[in-house]
């Protein structure tokens, strides 16, 4: 009979791994040559990429940068490279870039739309990174005033006057809050300054204005054009979407029967339709229901209409969050006597939107890519932009050129939000 | 008998006192049609700890989370601490306020650093000052045995130590009243006894402690009431010795013989 009886006297110590199972060697083996069908596949894609290259860097860089038409392109690329060559014609992209980034914006005030650009870096940098001083937020809540007015110009008392707004709706919120409940002093703060912004905003405005004269040299919408547009669409878009759609998607699991129906209506109609619909409601429809006389401005209907569609998309995602999110999450708030909104403050929306952001960024993407839809309702973002320009007859033809750019810009903006958005999950990861 | 208290229990500081701190009187609560409670009839003195016992099913959670509101009851009445539960959501943010509770899953908030979860509700809720918050925070840590832990995030506990967070995030609120979801059902064997520790703990300090839970063990030594429930209603309540040694009901005698047979 064998002793299966068997005590370890001595515990072994830790080794390191074998070179063979760390390494650049092992990477490749590992990741590109496992076996003989990835082995197959890694020389193919690799033949593939070098085909690919071959074909296109030529085209790229021999190249024109100084010609002033198409035509004298191609002879300058042949007389350069020998006959028979061809290459991209970049001197459209020399020739037409401030234009692509600022439409049809004055040249002598650029200055007005760089300083906006570097406000809006400034005002989202807090948002975006926990490492910048607090007190910046302040100069992000006024920014958005700050960069309406740089852009547009105009009396500045028009941008104050909302900001008043603003105002208006907390001072209703205090007042009737403490006499009848913050139910109703909710509807107050919603209320009021709605009110003001439709009836008294612009006359108290244009009043002002002829008191105390404060403006600088308007720039009517009409001016707007390239990257500039389509950033300013996308970042109002962006920016209040998400809010609302935080709003939306916590109404739609509302116990109150009436907010629940709002909220899904509005959500379910908005999904239901495309976007260009809405574009050409914002275009065409929307004056004829507004009062005779109120001239609205088409880059404001826009970013209105981008903002709904894109809200409705975001609660979506946002409830999608909300859904992943344990019940025990929910009752351990309840437990400790926190109320509903300080729950979902503190608790509930930290974690659903840690959850949604892949979603939410890829909604942002698309949001933004969208901006460019806009051009179909006459406005000139970078796509109608260069449609005008190849109907140029200097510029008749030349395709690839223009939407590479156009492509590459995007590219830049958009890969850079989905990067921010794998920074942000790594630095919110709290498991193991 | 899955675990066994070795430690001496030292009974003389958990005095029960004439004062009512739960009563529960007809109450009862359905689940859509199906009826989960029953005319249940319960009063908890103050400093009484009571296990609550049952199969699955039989509305032991139910009952315990009625208690905070977190199921709503249809009929009957409960009165804690003087204040009565209905649908005034004053009475249910203070009753909740009062009563500490602890949840099976722990339900520990993993966003939050361990020391952020203990400071939440009383900055929030009680509006004391952080500084303070965190004073009181690691008092509570200490004594669950974890204050090092503090500045680490849930997920990166063990189940034991998470439920005594748990604990002690609970504690934060200063509770006159703990109650107890299943708290070890969810913890693997050997980390069971930290948790049951930390609870025998609390009731030598006095505590009113409501716990669903099948630690017999724990039952028989620190509980001064023992109630049996069954499809909804209290079927046998008594002292420990006498619920363990000597089942009146069949329905008790069968479920004993089945829990501490294996």
């Amino acid at each position: 009979m064998t002793d299966i009886g068997y005590v370890r006297t001595e515990m072994l110590p830790e080794q390191d791994a074998p070179s063979s199972a760390v390494g650049v060697v092992h990477w490749i083996r590992v990741n590109l040559f496992s076996g003989w069908f990835n082995s197959i596949l890694t020389i193919l894609a690799i033949y593939f990429v070098a085909s690919l290259l071959y074909g296109v860097l030529p085209w790229v860089f021999k190249s024109s940068w100084t010609a002033h038409s198409l035509n004298e392109c191609r002879e300058s690329i042949v007389a350069q490279y020998g006959e028979g060559a061809t290459g991209a014609c970049w001197a459209v992209i020399r020739e037409r870039y401030l234009q692509l980034l600022y439409g049809f914006y004055p040249s002598e005030l650029y200055w007005r739309v760089n300083l906006a650009f570097v406000g809006l870096l400034v005002a989202i940098a807090p948002v975006l990174f926990a490492g910048i001083p607090r007190k910046v937020l302040w100069f992000s809540a006024a920014s958005p005033f700050a960069i309406f007015w740089l852009l547009w110009g105009g009396t500045i008392w028009l941008p104050l006057s909302v900001v008043a707004g603003f105002v208006l709706g907390y001072v209703a919120y205090v007042l009737v809050s403490k006499p009848a409940g913050s139910l109703a002093g909710t509807i107050a703060a919603f209320l009021v300054p709605v009110l003001w912004w439709l009836l008294l905003a612009a006359p108290v405005a244009s009043g002002l204005q002829s008191i105390i004269p404060l403006a600088s040299e308007s720039v009517e919408s009409a001016r707007f054009g390239g990257f500039m547009l389509s950033v300013t669409i996308g970042v109002t878009g962006i920016a209040l979407s998400l809010p609302i759609g935080i709003v939306l998607a916590l109404g739609r699991q509302s116990d109150l029967w009436i907010v629940k129906t709002i909220c899904v209506g509005f959500i379910e109609f908005i999904r239901g339709v495309p976007l260009i619909t809405l574009l050409f409601v914002a275009s065409t429809l929307l004056n004829i229901f507004l009062p005779p006389g109120t001239t609205f401005d088409i880059i404001l209907r826009v970013m209105i209409m981008v903002t709904l569609f894109s809200s409705a998309y975001m609660a979506e995602v946002v409830r999608g969050g909300l859904a992943a999110l344990p019940r025990g999450q929910y009752e351990a708030a309840d437990s400790l006597g926190l109320d509903y909104w300080k729950a979902q403050r503190l608790i509930i929306m930290p974690q659903a939107l840690k959850i949604s952001i892949p979603a939410i960024v890829g909604n942002f993407i698309g949001l933004f890519k969208d901006t460019t839809l806009v051009s179909i309702i006459g406005l000139l973002d970078p796509i109608g932009l260069s449609t005008s320009i190849r109907a140029n007859q200097e510029w008749n033809g030349i395709i690839w050129e223009l939407y590479g750019f156009i492509a590459l810009m995007f590219f830049i903006v958009c890969f850079s939000m989905g990067r921010y958005a794998m920074y942000l999950e790594r630095k919110l990861k709290t498991g193991h | 008998m899955s675990q066994v208290i070795e430690r001496e229990i030292d009974r003389s500081q958990m005095q029960v006192s004439d004062e009512i701190a739960i009563q529960i009187t007809n109450m009862n609560k359905w689940f859509g049609s199906f009826h989960v409670l029953r005319d249940i009839n319960l009063t908890v003195q103050r400093g009484e700890r009571i296990v609550v016992c049952g199969p699955s099913g039989s509305g032991k959670s139910t009952l315990i989370r009625c208690i905070n509101a977190l199921e709503e009851h249809q009929e009957g009445q409960i009165i804690v601490d003087g204040t009565e539960l209905s649908s005034d959501l004053k009475n249910v943010d203070k009753i909740r306020s009062e009563v500490g509770m602890v949840f099976q899953h722990f339900n520990l908030f993993p966003h939050l650093s361990i020391l952020d979860n203990c400071t939440l509700a009383p900055i929030w809720v009680r509006k004391t000052p952080k500084k303070e918050a965190e004073e009181i925070a690691m008092h509570f840590l200490e004594k669950v045995k974890i204050p090092e832990q503090a500045d680490k995030f849930p997920g990166q506990l063990s189940g034991g130590q998470q439920q005594r967070v748990a604990i002690a995030r609970s504690l934060c609120m200063q509770p006159r009243i703990m109650l107890f979801d299943e708290p070890t059902s969810a913890l693997d064997p050997e980390m069971i006894k930290e948790v049951l520790d930390t609870m025998i703990q609390l009731a030598e300090e006095g505590m009113t402690m409501l716990v669903v839970t099948h630690e017999m063990g724990f039952a028989r030594q620190v509980a001064n009431r023992v109630i049996f429930m069954d499809q909804g209603q209290i079927v046998e309540q008594n002292e420990p010795e006498e619920f363990f040694g000597n089942p009146k009901s069949d329905r008790t005698k069968l479920f004993l013989s089945q829990i501490l047979n294996n």
